[in-house]
């Protein structure tokens, strides 16, 4: 196990240097420059502030620079957020995502979860319905119409739940709101995948043996069936916690969240170089680093992929 | 020239279209006898505040958008503010005088000033300050501010590597003195920039670039910074050593990132906010209806208009196209059916509003529309163009669904009227920023300007031939020289009929065409007293106080 985990590790290191080398240069390709804005500068001024942010020096010389950085562990300073370093701006917006995005996922196993199996057990009967067609409202609604709606009736109109913010990242109320909106969608897609494998795996061989022994139905599903039904929901779990950890931009912009969500439209938009492709470096090595976890599970579920 | 004789007159044109109730009245009278309402005041005293987008950095030399500036105006105090009126008021100077050859400014600081950690603040610090923002290592953007001023321009081109020759000094630690290249008619007003507000040189010095952190970010102004969470809020509380502090009724103040103005709007509905950075446009209607009073509407010294490609055809050379283009702009009908929020349909070069100065407007500004389509149909026909050779036209805007309206409008009528065929073209803002700076794929496009400071010469500067920002092409020596001599002019009057000759010729000439001035628009609570916004959108909470409620 030891050693899988280390040659992927290692297998990694070339996609990242190729991650980091496109993204470098198709931000540089776009137009525009981190100075630009609706006041023209002085050109002398303009030559002042690249030579200050090094870009007066020519593009390879940049991405070596670069980098040399990066291996050394810094991302450099944001151009748009000044008062900042990329890797300070990553690492106060990533435990807020992270805390957002894995309650989400938490959620979304567990109750996703539950209901899937609890429809698969109850194949074509009223519970059955009853779930699905929720599960389905779910994942048609997008949050982005989810989100405002929950606001405007719990927060605007109720007033039991603040709108919007994060207080002082501690305060529970602030919270509720945008996991629930993270997460519903996520435990409609579970329940779904959930539902689909179990009731493949109620008619598979293994699980009529366990029956015919006498086990009971209780320890059937839950110790048996639920394992192995599982499965197609680890793999989609892998990425899709990459995804909404770092990619849960349209709740984090709808709460006022300060999660990292958001640097990655608005690096690009203000064509923050640094801040770009500090974002997209951390995102390579998030989705390397759930992919891994995702195999190192399968092998702990499915006894039948061993690693060698 | 003393503080006092300063020479604006008042400012005729500010309009406020919302009425206010009761709060407002308190509010004024707040302000002129604060003590008497003291019983009047909630317990707690903190204003929140959306914000816009988060701050790029709250060091005041570096920043260059109006979020800073909000919050770094109420960190901060420079030598004179810019009051409610928009007029130049005593800020740490208390007074200041002119010498007769209009070369050299003397500012008294008040008595006993001091920063945030109690350290006193001299003249020595506004020295420091001031050269650290031409300073080329430091990086300022708006370092072209400060060119008025002796030797600037040379030192931040690294021509002049001395920057300890730049024309201030400190001739006593209550006393600062500015040596300017030439007279400079606006200097005054131009100090009220929150580029030259005073920072602290030895937490600079211990803290390197982590200086604005909480904690270590030392200020002179009426508040301090007590808490930074990016993207979250900032939060600000009463600076006990500012010099005003007796009157500084607020305890906190929370500045709120919030971009997405619907957002912001639900959270001032749900009480999260006080006072709101913009309002949604489409959610106008359903405001005034059910937020009445609550709608503050402010003019802005800024403009939105239309860039002529000067450079290239069809506008080269085609001053009646041009004019026939302008002239059947239905402008009313834009402000009135799409932009909704009391902004101000536009026909001159500089937005009206500024003191002391008179705006030039276009010959046809009160005739009638079907007048103006009439002669509008006769300078295009004479400009070489009718029905059976119509203009084929490209509008280029930056992406956005506000813009998009309009142009869609714009389009229509020119459509309507003429018979141009109109192509609408979008690009995301910085392409298109490129787009139009390079002359070479544009024809007509969007373009807008606010006002750096509250005189006409920051409009004029824009179109002056050698501009960074002239994106139109214009070039006019006449106009060049008349911008030029008018800044070197200290004689108000004199120097506000130069500018109003110069643009006297931008009118005539439409290098561009206006559409409409650009308002500021608020959602205040009716709790919020002295919450008043002046013509470039400056607000001081040090003047803010919240009555019960």
């Amino acid at each position: 196990m030891l050693s899988f985990v280390a040659k992927r590790l290692l297998g990694a290191v070339p996609t990242l240097f190729v991650i980091i080398t496109i993204a470098f240069f198709m931000i540089r390709l776009a137009p525009g420059g981190p100075f630009d804005s609706e006041r023209a500068v002085p050109p002398e001024i303009q030559e002042n502030l690249n030579r200050v942010y090094h870009l007066d020096q020519p593009l390879v010389g940049q991405y070596w620079l670069y980098l040399k950085s990066v291996l050394g562990g810094n991302f450099g300073p944001s151009f748009s957020y000044k008062d900042y370093s990329v890797t300070e701006l990553i690492w106060s917006g990533f435990p807020v995502s992270m805390e957002l995005g894995l309650t989400a996922v938490f959620l979304a196993v567990l109750i996703g979860g539950s209901l899937g199996a609890l429809a698969a057990l109850k194949q074509n009967r009223s519970a059955d319905y009853t779930i699905m067609t929720a599960a389905m409202t779910g994942i048609t609604i997008p949050n982005f119409v989810m989100a405002p709606l929950l606001t405007l009736v719990l927060g605007v109109y109720l007033r039991v739940l603040p709108v919007g913010g994060w207080g002082d990242g501690h305060e529970l109320k602030y919270k509720i709101l945008p996991v629930v909106a993270l997460a519903l969608p996520q435990i409609a897609y579970v329940s779904r995948l959930t539902r689909g494998s179990m009731i493949e795996v109620l008619r598979s061989n293994f699980i009529r043996t366990a029956r015919a022994k006498g086990l009971s139905e209780w320890l059937t599903v839950t110790r048996h069936a639920a394992r192995a039904a599982f499965l197609p929901v680890v793999s989609y779990l892998g990425p899709a916690c990459a995804g909404i950890i770092t990619g849960s931009v349209v709740i984090e912009q709808i709460f006022s969240i300060p999660g990292i969500g958001r640097y990655f439209i608005q690096g690009a938009l203000n064509r923050d170089y640094t801040l770009v492709m500090g974002v997209v470096i951390f995102y390579g090595v998030l989705i390397i680093v759930f992919n891994l976890i995702v195999d190192v599970l399968y092998g702990v579920l499915d006894p039948k992929l061993a690693h060698r | 020239m003393t503080a006092n004789a300063a020479h604006e007159g008042k400012i005729s044109m500010l309009r406020t279209r919302a009425v206010f109730g009761l709060g407002m009245a308190v509010a004024l009278l707040t302000t002129t006898a604060p003590l008497a309402f003291a019983q009047n005041l909630a317990d707690a005293q903190v204003l929140r505040i959306g914000n816009g987008s988060e701050p790029q950095t709250l060091d005041p030399q570096i920043s260059e958008n109006t979020q800073d500036s909000h919050i770094e105006r109420d960190l901060y105090e420079g030598l004179v503010v810019i009051d409610k009126d928009g007029k130049v008021a005593p800020g740490q100077a208390e007074s200041w005088t002119l010498s007769p050859d209009g070369l050299t400014y003397t500012f008294k600081l008040r008595a006993g000033l001091k920063w945030s950690d109690g350290t006193p603040l001299t003249a020595d610090d506004f020295v420091y300050s001031w050269q650290r923002s031409v300073d080329p290592a430091t990086g300022s953007k708006y370092s072209f501010l400060f060119y008025p001023i002796k030797n600037a321009e040379d030192i931040a081109n690294a021509k002049n590597k001395d920057i300890k020759s730049l024309g201030v000094r400190a001739v006593d630690p209550q006393t600062f003195e500015v040596t300017l290249k030439a007279p400079t008619g606006y200097f005054l007003k131009l100090i009220g920039h929150a580029r030259f507000l005073p920072v602290n040189k030895a937490a600079i010095t211990k803290f390197g670039p982590q200086f604005t952190r909480p904690g270590n970010l030392v200020t002179n102004g009426a508040f301090m910074l007590k808490e930074w969470t990016p993207q979250s809020r900032i939060v600000a509380v009463k600076n006990p050593n500012y010099w005003d502090a007796a009157n500084v009724k607020l305890s906190e103040v929370d500045y709120y990132p919030i971009e997405n103005q619907n957002e912001e709007l639900k959270r001032y509905r749900a009480g999260e906010l006080d006072v709101t950075n913009e309002v949604p446009s489409d959610q106008v209607d359903f405001i005034r209806k059910d937020l009445p009073g609550e709608l503050k509407i402010v003019p802005y010294l800024g403009s939105y208009y239309m860039g002529f490609n000067l450079e290239k055809p069809p506008f080269k050379d085609n001053l009646k196209l041009r004019q026939a283009l302008s002239m059947v702009i239905d402008r009313e009908a834009i402000v009135s059916k799409i932009t909704k929020t009391g902004e101000q349909p536009a026909y001159s070069w500089v937005p009206p509003g500024i003191a002391g100065y008179q705006s030039q407007f276009v010959d046809w500004k009160d005739m009638p529309m079907p007048e103006r389509i009439a002669k509008a149909k006769e300078l295009y026909k004479e400009a070489g163009y009718g029905p059976d050779k119509p203009l084929n036209l490209e509008i280029m805007y930056n992406t956005s669904e506000n813009h998009k309206k309009i142009m869609i409008a714009i389009a229509a009528m020119m459509k309507q009227a003429l018979g141009v065929n109109v192509t609408l073209v979008n690009q995301e803002f910085k392409v298109f920023l490129e787009t139009r700076k390079e002359k070479k794929a544009t024809q007509l496009f969007r373009a807008g300007w606010i006002a750096d400071y509250a005189d006409p010469n920051t409009f004029a500067e824009l179109l002056q031939s050698d501009a960074g920002l002239n994106d139109m092409g214009y070039n006019n020596p006449e106009y060049d020289k008349l911008v030029k001599t008018a800044a070197l002019t200290v004689d108000p009057e004199k120097r506000a009929l130069m500018l109003a000759d110069a643009e006297k010729l931008v009118v005539h000439d439409l290098p561009m065409m206006p559409i409409y001035d650009y308002v500021n628009k608020r959602l205040v609570k009716p709790y919020v007293q002295g919450f008043d916004l002046n013509i470039l959108g400056y607000f001081y909470s040090k003047n803010v106080s919240i009555a019960k409620h």
